[in-house]
């Protein structure tokens, strides 16, 4: 439980996390509510969708990477991940308890991004398809919480792999930006390559971004959820092993 | 010729250069002395036109440092032996500096050379001690052979054989005619090192003059005297115009040196203890001056000063 | 500006990052174009096809433009750099010209050696590099990178921290520009003037209802480029190091 209490104290007594939360949360409800705004569907035809309200939800997610990466580079950059390991020296149990305090925030940052975006474009546009009423409603805006929470712990994973701030930033907003995308263009194998890559499971669970039918993929959201989760974890459980096995 | 005249640097709320004026003469080491946090380095990276000045001004021979063409042959300075990349050989360091003052690529050697780095030159400067960093940093100021030089603290964590190094390099500075400033929070290192002295304390000017004048100005200079006749000896001393205090079985005695007061008691067959010269630490000259102006103190030193200024 | 621009060479060169990123552009383009070639199916393979992973090439420039002057920040050497210069405008401006240059040649290289990959693999007629159009989507890709290193090394000066440079130049082309669609009406208006979709507009031929030609798409991205720089040497001399 210190150890937690140590991880906490570090990550809140620095600025860029909370620049980072604050971005998070501000571009995506922020630009959500300029849709809201200028959203002109016809009442009648019932339009809108809860999904609609989530677009954006993918902006935060970037910079909460950004944010769960920094927590360990930033501790590489300037030594004090030399104090940790000092402090506590079985580096699982610190490693783990820097995820949990990581995952915590993202987590929590997930749900505003979820519910407010919700919100806000409720706030401007009332339309009765934006009740959350259904199971799939439902995955789309506190799914948010558990993808959040599962994407701060991935690149938490590849920053103490890299430990080098401009390198992890770089790898993980060109992997989820681009190259999940860019896969697709392969001819012939690059959909079921694409069908097997992390953020694109994280997406079909969400059920938000338009994408194949979900009936022609091999997972159910949930399955790809799991499967979102599982990659997260092999992927910090190899920078743990890395983290032990080489000099601090 | 380094001039500052009202120099003044504000960052935000802090005060960190207030109304600085001072001359740094031609051919000579100054000294600039004050606490850790006193604003020298702020004063310093002025000096060089890194930071802006808020107010007043810093003039190198007349000019200000953003007017001179190819400044490090006039100007060389360390402020800070880690400004380097890490990843980049020490060469290569020095041929990038050297490239962009036009100098010429065996300059690089030569000043390596002249530091003793020479046999690791190709490696990377992010793995060096910090006295190899201290070395590259100098060899770095040197390149351009310029007339001024400026160091921050440079014997900063050095061993005893760096500080010695650095201090000789010092010497052998001015005596080729350089102007060198060199900034230290340590009065001793300063009193070996530098000629002249210019003091500040929370970015404020607390004295300008040479090493001997602000020790003079600092100390009193005092002679203990222990006599089983110290009743008598205190009357003749008086008597020979001297100041004297009791100190419990001793006589502090100011104003007369130990030889006259040797004399003094053997003219008149008194017999003498002790005759013990107390010169008053230039430390703690040091922080008599600039005691009011140290930024960060321990809580002993100001509860102390706290219960002072209570009596 | 001879002397400075040799200074800005020696710094770049003598430091891993610019053949790392060189090499990181190259592989990942060149060997996109090769996974495409050896896939492809259905058609012949088109001159667009060979370049449809320069995006990857782009984006590791961009980063590498970033990094030449945000890690001069981040060790203190921009300090040295400026005691040597005092003359910011002048040091920035070599430095972003090296930069440039460098992120032109890695440009051309991975177009031409995607093309030639791809040509090698499974090239027919259809291939060659005949017309306007294909010149500006092969060649025209040295430009695009080259006026991109100019706007991260803006944007690196601005911001000065690896991590927050990195993160804007990368979000703000790959899903920024891409996210302002959604905003109904006025969101495609909006799309139309960001300046990476016009740059890809001058690579890849505008669509008719795009609001500039090609070389005007240039034009534009490359004044975004000398807008971003311009206020980025104001706020560097302006300043302390």
């Amino acid at each position: 439980m210190s150890v937690l209490n140590a991880e906490r104290i570090k990550l809140l007594s620095t600025r860029s996390p909370w620049w980072c939360a604050l971005l998070a949360v501000a571009l995506p409800v922020g630009l959500t509510a300029l849709i809201a705004s200028q959203a002109q569907i016809d009442p009648g035809d019932n339009g809108g969708s809860v999904q609609v309200t989530q677009m954006l939800a993918s902006l935060g997610r970037a910079v909460v990477m950004v944010m769960a990466a920094l927590s360990v580079t930033s501790e590489y950059r300037f030594g004090t991940i030399r104090s940790t390991f000092q402090a506590v020296p079985h580096r699982t149990t610190a490693l783990l308890a820097k995820t949990v305090v990581t995952a915590i925030p993202a987590m929590l940052i997930g749900a505003v991004v979820g519910f407010g975006s919700w919100a806000v474009f409720r706030a401007i546009n009332s339309f009765p398809a934006l009740a959350l009423d259904s199971a799939e409603d439902w995955r789309a805006v506190a799914g948010q919480i558990v993808v959040y929470g599962i994407t701060a712990v991935l690149a938490l994973g590849v920053g103490i792999l890299i430990r080098q701030t401009a390198g992890a930033v770089a790898v993980l907003l060109v992997y989820a930006l681009l190259v999940e995308g860019l896969v697709g263009l392969i001819p012939k194998i690059g959909d079921d390559i694409q069908h097997w890559l992390p953020f694109f499971a994280a997406d079909r669970f969400l059920g938000v971004q338009a994408g194949p039918p979900i009936d022609d993929l091999p997972l159910g959201p949930w399955g790809y959820l799991a499967y979102f989760a599982a990659v997260a974890a092999v992927v910090l459980t190899a920078g743990i092993l890395s983290a032990q096995r080489r000099d601090a | 010729m380094i001039e500052a005249t009202g120099l003044t640097k504000h960052y935000g709320r802090t005060v960190a250069v207030d109304n600085l004026s001072f001359t740094v003469s031609e051919g000579k080491v100054t000294g600039f002395l004050g606490p850790n946090g006193a604003g020298k380095s702020t004063t310093m990276r002025m000096i060089l036109g890194l930071d802006r000045p808020t107010s007043g001004d810093v003039r190198i021979d007349g000019q200000h440092y953003r007017d001179l063409h190819q400044p490090l042959r006039t100007v060389g300075a360390l402020l800070d032996a880690k400004w380097v990349h890490p990843n980049r050989s020490a060469r290569a360091h020095l041929r990038w500096l050297a490239a962009a003052s036009k100098l010429p690529r065996s300059r690089v050697d030569e000043v390596l050379d002249l530091v003793g780095l020479g046999g690791v030159a190709d490696k990377n400067a992010g793995g060096f001690s910090l006295g190899m960093s201290q070395r590259l940093g100098i060899a770095a100021a040197l390149l351009g052979d310029p007339k001024v030089l400026l160091f921050d603290e440079p014997v900063n964590g050095l061993d005893p054989e760096g500080i010695l190094w650095i201090r000789k390099f010092m010497h052998r500075l001015a005596a080729e005619g350089r102007t060198v400033f060199v900034s230290s929070h340590l009065l001793s290192e300063m009193a070996q090192t530098a000629q002249d002295l210019v003091v500040i304390g929370r970015g404020k000017l607390i004295h300008q003059g040479t090493v001997d004048e602000f020790i003079a100005h600092a100390t009193e200079s005092t002679v203990l005297v222990r006599s089983p006749e110290l009743e008598k000896l205190g009357e003749h001393l008086l008597g020979a115009g001297a100041g004297i205090s009791d100190d419990g079985d001793a006589l502090r005695v100011s104003g007369m040196d130990s030889a006259a007061i040797g004399e003094l008691a053997a003219a008149k067959q008194i017999t003498l203890h002790e005759l013990s010269p107390q010169v008053g630490s230039l430390e703690q000259a040091f922080i008599q001056l600039t005691g009011d102006s140290v930024e960060y103190r321990t809580a002993e030193a100001a509860q102390r000063a706290g219960q002072e200024e209570r009596a | 500006m001879t002397t400075l621009l040799a200074t800005e060479r020696i710094k770049l060169f003598t430091t891993r990052s610019p053949w790392w990123s060189a090499f990181l552009a190259l592989g990942l383009t060149i060997g996109f174009a090769a996974l495409v070639g050896l896939n492809h199916s259905g058609g012949p393979l088109l001159v667009e096809h060979s370049q449809f992973g320069t995006q990857f090439g782009l984006m590791v420039v961009s980063v590498m433009a970033a990094l030449a002057i945000t890690t001069e920040y981040r060790f203190a050497t921009i300090r040295a750099t400026f005691q040597a210069v005092p003359k910011r405008t002048s040091v920035l401006v070599a430095k972003t010209a090296v930069v440039a240059i460098l992120a032109a040649v890695i440009g051309e290289v991975a177009a031409f050696g995607s093309w030639l990959t791809a040509y090698a693999i499974d090239g027919g007629p259809e291939m060659a590099i005949t017309t306007g159009a294909d010149w500006r989507m092969v060649a025209g890709v040295g430009l695009v990178f080259a006026v991109t290193a100019v706007i991260a090394v803006a944007v690196g000066t601005l911001v000065r921290q690896s991590a927050g440079a990195i993160s804007i130049l990368l979000i703000w082309p790959l899903l920024v520009e891409n996210l302002v669609v959604l905003i109904p009406g006025v969101g495609a208006n909006i799309h139309d003037w960001m300046p990476f979709t016009v740059a890809s507009r001058f690579l890849n031929g505008a669509e008719p209802i795009a609001p500039m030609g090609p070389w005007a798409s240039l034009a534009y991205f490359t004044g975004v480029a000398a807008v971003l720089l311009v206020a980025a040497l104001a706020v560097a001399n302006k300043r302390d190091a």
